[in-house]
């Protein structure tokens, strides 16, 4: 068994914040030497804003140092080992994004210059635009959406104004399937839209029929991932658009899942009108807690004009900024997360369209192969080929021995992996969703999978083996419940420091 | 556990206590533990109207919101306050304590259509793995 070899602490009495930035804070220690005055002393310009009551911990540069430190290595990422998250992407980044968007050109470059000074930074936006849409199929792109989820609400606001400018505000339903990410729903509500969830047949794809009889002049849309959080290809898909079409309603695509099949299907050849991308996913920029996302919006040319503004447009020596004619609008400051957009860029420019291909089968080959290695030993809901995340459910270790599915995500840290997406998606029991990315070879998917027997074994032999886990983590089980029912969300120094 | 006999039942997993026109509502014992530990309930207001199922509140658990659906046809007359400060009740009490609505029905024999529960039981048996 691998274990880590962090030093246990006690929940109980070890409260690392307090230890260091307040408990150890005595008065008139310093973290730096501040140099002699030399210009003429001043009063506090407000004493309301620079107060002195306020007890701020008084500490050496090496305890801030080391309380920093100690911190990040409590923290684990793609960097420290494999983290099969379903759903998430959380793929290696590779380190020449971070060269290239460290360039001074990139880094230092400011959202208010002039264009004629940034036409490096304007190119490299344009570019992006450009190898999104030849991705995606689509024929524009704009690139200020800071995440998924924005991204999502500016494509169903476009779809929105759309449809207002037709004279069809009457179209007030979006159907979305029950395979779909959670946030689409959450994004169809905030427009504005009633949902009707479109069920899943047994094989996991949209019940055609329901959907036949779903569809009416209120339909304005439907928002479908794909492939789905099932991990699931729907082999329906042109006849759903198809369909949707038909009835005078828009499909949009939830592309957060872009990886599966990267440079080898489209979206826009698919017969999608709208779809979002989250670059920090499929294309391998940082996130988990370190964001930030970038959620760019791909559409047809007949949703183009309503695109959120800025996108770029010129060309060589004369790229500009561009407000599309019935813009939505802005969906924050600037452009879009540049730094991000940079990262992925790189990422799509260093491998190419035979890399981006190579990323996708290697993907689903990684699924796959974690999927053959777990299917005896948890059971398969759908049990087909999956594409770059596979779904299996703990409820055979549940029923047989009270082992559930958290019980195993949990056991899973003592063996020195992040655990993967657990009750998701909502239509599979005691889900386990396992994405293991293109990035990990197949010495690293062994390591998870002979984990993930071991477990299984456990909750037949030793069942409280695992529902006790974690035994090795720095902090054993973590109270969710009583966090999220009265949650303590501002800490308090217990007693003033002794001096 | 076996699900009380004085009771009835939906396929959704809600149960209803009569007592005159007045039906109790609440979720089974299969549904609090397929929920996980519950932090959040969003009820109706009192007075409010609810109708054989069709969604009337959603309940919050570690692991998702779920929507709750009114087994009866009423007016909403009495909700578990004490649900507020300790949702647990509805893990821990799932037939008794943790009981979330009290619905004035407008046909009282409309409890009739649901099941009993022995037929809850065969259900959970057959339908739910």
């Amino acid at each position: 068994m691998t274990t880590t070899d962090r030093t246990r602490l006690d929940p109980k009495t070890d409260d690392i914040g307090a230890r260091l930035t307040f408990d150890r804070s005595r008065p008139g220690r310093m973290g730096v030497l501040l140099p002699a005055l030399d210009v003429p002393t001043a009063e506090l310009p407000d004493s309301r804003f620079l107060r002195h009551d306020l007890r701020l911990p008084e500490l050496a540069q090496n305890e801030v140092i080391r309380y920093f430190l100690g911190l990040s290595k409590l923290n684990y990422n793609i960097d420290s080992g494999f983290y099969p998250l379903g759903s998430c992407t959380m793929k290696y980044n590779p380190k020449i994004n971070e060269d290239v968007a460290r360039l001074a050109g990139f880094a230092n470059v400011h959202p208010l210059q002039e264009p004629k000074s940034a036409q490096g930074a304007l190119r490299t936006m344009s570019l992006l635009q450009d190898a999104l849409s030849e991705i995606t199929g689509m024929d524009a792109v704009s690139l200020a959406p800071a995440a998924g989820a924005q991204g999502e609400l500016c494509g169903i606001l476009m779809i929105k104004a759309y449809l207002a400018e037709r004279g069809e505000s009457h179209r007030r339903t979006v159907l979305i399937p029950d395979s779909a990410h959670g946030t689409n729903p959450a994004t169809a509500a905030m427009a504005g839209f009633d949902v009707v969830t479109v069920p899943s047949t047994s094989d996991g794809n949209s019940d055609i029929d329901f959907l036949r009889s779903a569809l009416n002049n209120g339909v304005a849309a439907m928002m479908l991932t794909l492939p789905s959080t099932l991990g699931l290809f729907d082999p329906n898909i042109e006849q759903i658009a198809a369909m949707l079409h038909d009835h005078g309603a828009l499909l949009y695509g939830d592309g957060a899942n872009q990886n599966a099949f990267l440079g080898r299907a489209r979206f826009g050849d698919i017969g999608f009108d709208v779809v979002h991308l989250n670059l920090h996913k499929t294309f391998s920029t940082p996130h988990g807690g370190g964001g930030p996302g970038a959620g760019p919006v791909c559409v047809k040319s007949h949703l183009a004009p309503y695109l959120p503004a800025p996108i770029v447009t010129g060309d060589e020596g004369n790229y500009r900024l561009k407000t599309p004619e019935h813009t939505i609008g802005k969906t924050m400051a600037f452009h879009g997360n540049f730094g991000v957009l940079v990262r992925a860029l790189t990422y799509i420019r260093s491998l190419g369209a035979d890399g981006l291909r190579a990323i996708s089968e290697n993907a689903v080959i990684n699924a796959n192969y974690v999927l053959v290695r777990l299917r005896d030993a948890y059971k398969l809901p759908y049990d087909r080929t999956c594409l770059h995340e596979v779904v299996l459910s703990g409820s055979r270790q549940k029923a047989a021995s009270g082992v559930k599915t958290l019980d195993i995500a949990k056991r899973l840290i003592d063996y020195g992996f992040h655990p993967p997406t657990i009750y998701f998606p909502l239509i599979v029991d005691e889900a386990l969703m396992i994405e293991p990315t293109e990035a990990e070879g197949k010495e690293a998917l062994d390591d998870f999978c002979d984990a993930m027997l071991s477990i299984a074994r456990e909750s037949e032999e030793d069942p409280d083996i695992v529902k006790g886990a974690p035994h090795t983590a720095p902090l054993r089980r973590l109270d969710e419940a009583t966090a999220a029912r009265k949650p303590v969300l501002r800490w308090t120094p217990k007693a003033e420091p002794t001096s | 556990m076996a699900s009380p006999q004085d009771l009835k039942y939906t396929k959704e997993h809600e149960w209803v206590r009569m007592d005159g026109d007045v039906g109790t509502i609440g979720i089974t014992d299969y549904a609090q533990d397929a929920l996980g530990d519950i932090v959040l309930l969003d009820l109706p207001a009192t007075g409010t109207n609810v109708s054989y199922m069709d969604k009337f509140g959603e309940i919050e658990s570690v692991k998702a919101v779920s929507e709750l659906f009114a087994p009866v046809t009423g007016e909403v007359v009495d909700i578990n306050s004490a649900l507020e400060d300790s949702p647990e009740l509805v893990n821990d009490s799932p037939f008794d304590e943790g009981w979330i609505l009290r619905v004035r029905l407008s046909d009282p024999s409309e409890v009739e259509k649901l099941l009993d529960a022995n037929q809850y039981d065969e259900y959970l048996a057959t339908e739910v793995e």
